[in-house]
């Protein structure tokens, strides 16, 4: 069957909406504040940020976005009041491999452990592989992001690489995942 | 202490530009160098490339940037580049090479040039840790990264599509106690 009746950006709980210029730089910054969010979403140096450094932040994604064209970013959000829940951004999309890379975050603790990460990685596979018509999708998770790591194996992600010790952080070295998931991996699995 | 820009058949050095500009241009013709090295086949101009090295001369030398020219000691030609990027953050270096000079494809440069960069990059910079991703069908490339040393660590399957056919990049890595060990166990 043809689905385009299906909603993209719509999930059970949570949907996909453009980024809010006025409301949404303050709610970011308090989650740059949070040190272990930035540390599982990140490898560069966590640091907090002010609200008006995350609006100058936005203007330049969006800019890169409309100069690039290989750059899909969508905000989370609550279906029940609308509250700014995350982000969910496919990046470095290569065209002419058909390739990309995913990169998914619930920014605030309450909003964590409540199922919402899987509605939108299950919204931003449906997008990559249904609607950009991607080959294969790769996400880059440290050792330390169980969470994470998690959630990928259960949407059939394999893990490819094991990038040993590439990391420096607590005084340790860490290893860095790369996961991929391929086209056909993802139909089997939305179909069973 | 070691003189680290010699190998014993390549050393590293940064002339001035006009030389590299030429034989860049040359290089970027050659697709096949330039499908193994991993680049885009945009055929720059020999003015963009100009630019792009001008503004490297620029910007000048940076802590998280190191270009080189690689020249055969044999005769002092310029046969390839070495580029290796740093993060700072992390001690973790990601090395490119390409030696862009067919002629001196398959005799040992590449070799000599990934080991001349690994005891820079441990020895001075003090890394942790080199990387590299390179094509499935670049075996040459292959042979020599595991020569110098270099770990197979996984592939992106089937993540680079060309001439209709789906392959594999593969991701390579040595860290600092692997490099050191190999030293050890050379001069014993």
């Amino acid at each position: 069957m043809f689905d385009i009746q299906t909603q993209l950006f719509e999930g059970q709980d949570i949907r996909f909406g453009p980024i809010d210029h006025d409301k949404d730089p303050e709610i970011e910054a308090r989650w740059t504040h949070d040190s272990d969010f930035m540390r599982m979403m990140d490898v560069a140096p966590a640091r907090p940020l002010s609200a008006a450094m995350v609006k100058k932040q936005y203007e330049k994604l969006e800019k890169k976005i409309e100069e690039d064209k290989n750059f899909y970013y969508f905000a989370i959000r609550a279906r029940e009041d609308d509250h700014l829940i995350g982000r969910a951004v496919i990046q470095w999309i290569e065209w002419s491999n058909g390739n990309g890379h995913i990169r998914l975050g619930i920014g605030a603790a309450e909003d964590r452990g409540k199922g919402y990460g899987a509605q939108a990685l299950q919204m931003l596979l449906r997008f990559a592989f249904a609607e950009l018509n991607l080959f294969r999708v790769t996400a880059v998770v440290p050792e330390y992001n169980e969470a994470a790591v998690a959630l990928l194996k259960k949407f059939g992600f394999t893990q490819e690489v094991c990038r040993r010790k590439s990391l420096e952080r607590d005084g340790r070295r860490w290893d860095l995942y790369v996961f991929g998931l391929l086209k056909d991996a993802w139909l089997d699995h939305a179909n069973s | 202490m070691k003189e680290l820009f010699y190998g014993e058949l390549v050393r590293l050095s940064l002339g001035e530009p006009e030389a590299y500009v030429r034989a860049e241009v040359r290089w970027q013709r050659d697709s096949e160098f330039v499908r193994l090295a991993g680049g885009n086949l945009e055929l720059p101009s020999e003015k963009k490339i100009k630019e792009w090295a001008e503004k490297r001369i620029e910007e000048g030398p940076q802590p998280w940037r190191y270009s080189f020219d690689i020249r055969s000691l044999a005769d002092d030609r310029l046969i390839g580049f070495l580029g290796l990027w740093v993060d700072l953050m992390h001690s973790e270096g990601w090395v490119g090479i390409g030696i862009g000079e067919r002629d001196a494809w398959s005799k040992g440069f590449g070799t000599d040039t990934m080991k001349i960069c690994l005891r820079y990059a441990f020895w001075e910079l003090g890394l942790q840790r080199v990387s590299l991703g390179l094509h499935e069908y670049n075996p040459r490339a292959r042979r020599a990264y595991e020569k110098a040393g270099f770990q197979m660590e996984g592939r992106t399957r089937k993540d680079i599509l060309r001439e209709g056919k789906r392959t594999d990049t593969l991701w390579m890595g040595i860290l600092r106690e692997e490099w050191l060990a190999l030293q050890n166990g050379e001069k014993a």
